[in-house]
């Protein structure tokens, strides 16, 4: 097993956590949670293959990294705020009881 | 893969596994911080220092300081019995475990046999954080302002969306 398959096992099994906790898991904080551990398991894929691909001295791999980062923040900060908005209106965080359209 | 980068390898697994499986939201939050400290060791072993801090600060510094903030400020009563809809006939969680568990298969098996990964063992040179800023600067200068917008637009609507609006009585009080 050559060292990039190593690193792509590593994070094929952090999306597959992050995928089980995203679909299993009923409440909105955790389901962020899981996402955000995807996004992680990418941004882990993106180092390796710039690390152990062909071209190792170009920034292009390390920039896309910053960029993936920096988009995963602000859709974070955004679904936190959605989801305390849902608090503020129906007293819960459960995503079975989120099953209205009408506010 | 040298032994400090199996072991965060190990630690961010296990702090995965547990950010998603306990009950406490509070240890779900401190447990998905191993998992990020783990996988910026994993881009410290990569050589990749600077996405490594940019890690630390983003991912420990601020967004699990947010998910700490937010399962603080939604304290759940838990699931209200009268509200949660009726038993299904198929239970959701093994349908989403066996979902997760087949594409991680899928994924794990492509990974083992695929030919077309490159076989690239030579010391890499790694670009000096001073050729990141130039290259964010020259070349990439037109996507590091979309992402600073984005970043403007994120944060504006993210106060838009979670401030409290004064209820009627409050404005009343205040003229």
């Amino acid at each position: 097993m050559t060292p990039l398959q190593r690193y792509l096992v590593v994070s094929t099994l952090l999306f597959g956590v992050g995928l089980a906790g995203a679909l299993t898991r009923r409440n909105a904080i955790l389901v962020l949670v899981g996402i955000e551990l995807m996004l992680t398991a990418a941004n882990l894929n993106f180092i390796a293959f710039w690390r152990y691909g062909p071209n190792p001295e170009s920034a292009a791999g390390i920039v896309f990294t910053l960029f993936a980062i920096a988009v995963a923040a602000a859709e974070t900060a955004v679904g936190l705020a959605l989801i305390i908005k849902i608090y503020r209106h129906r007293r819960t965080t459960h995503l079975d009881q989120m099953d209205t359209l009408k506010g | 893969m040298e032994p400090a980068a199996f072991i965060a390898a190990l630690l961010a697994l296990g702090g995965a596994v547990a950010a998603v499986s306990l009950r406490n939201l509070i240890h779900c939050a401190l447990c998905l911080v191993l998992t990020f400290f783990s996988v910026a060791g994993l881009f410290l072993g990569l050589g990749a220092e600077f996405v490594s801090f940019a890690q630390v600060m983003v991912y420990v510094g601020a967004i699990a300081i947010l998910i700490v903030f937010a399962s603080l400020m939604t304290r759940d009563p838990g699931a209200d019995p009268a509200r949660v809809p009726e038993p299904r006939a198929i239970q959701p969680w093994p349908l989403g475990l066996g979902i997760a568990g087949a594409v991680t298969g899928v994924l794990l098996a492509c990974v083992g046999s695929s030919r077309l990964l490159p076989d690239v063992t030579a010391p890499a040179v790694a670009p000096s954080v001073r050729e990141l800023g130039q290259e964010l600067m020259t070349r990439y200068v037109v996507a590091l302002e979309v992402v600073g917008l984005l970043l403007t637009a994120a944060m504006i609507g993210a106060v838009v969306l979670a401030v409290r609006e004064p209820r009627p009585l409050d404005r009343e009080v205040g003229r």
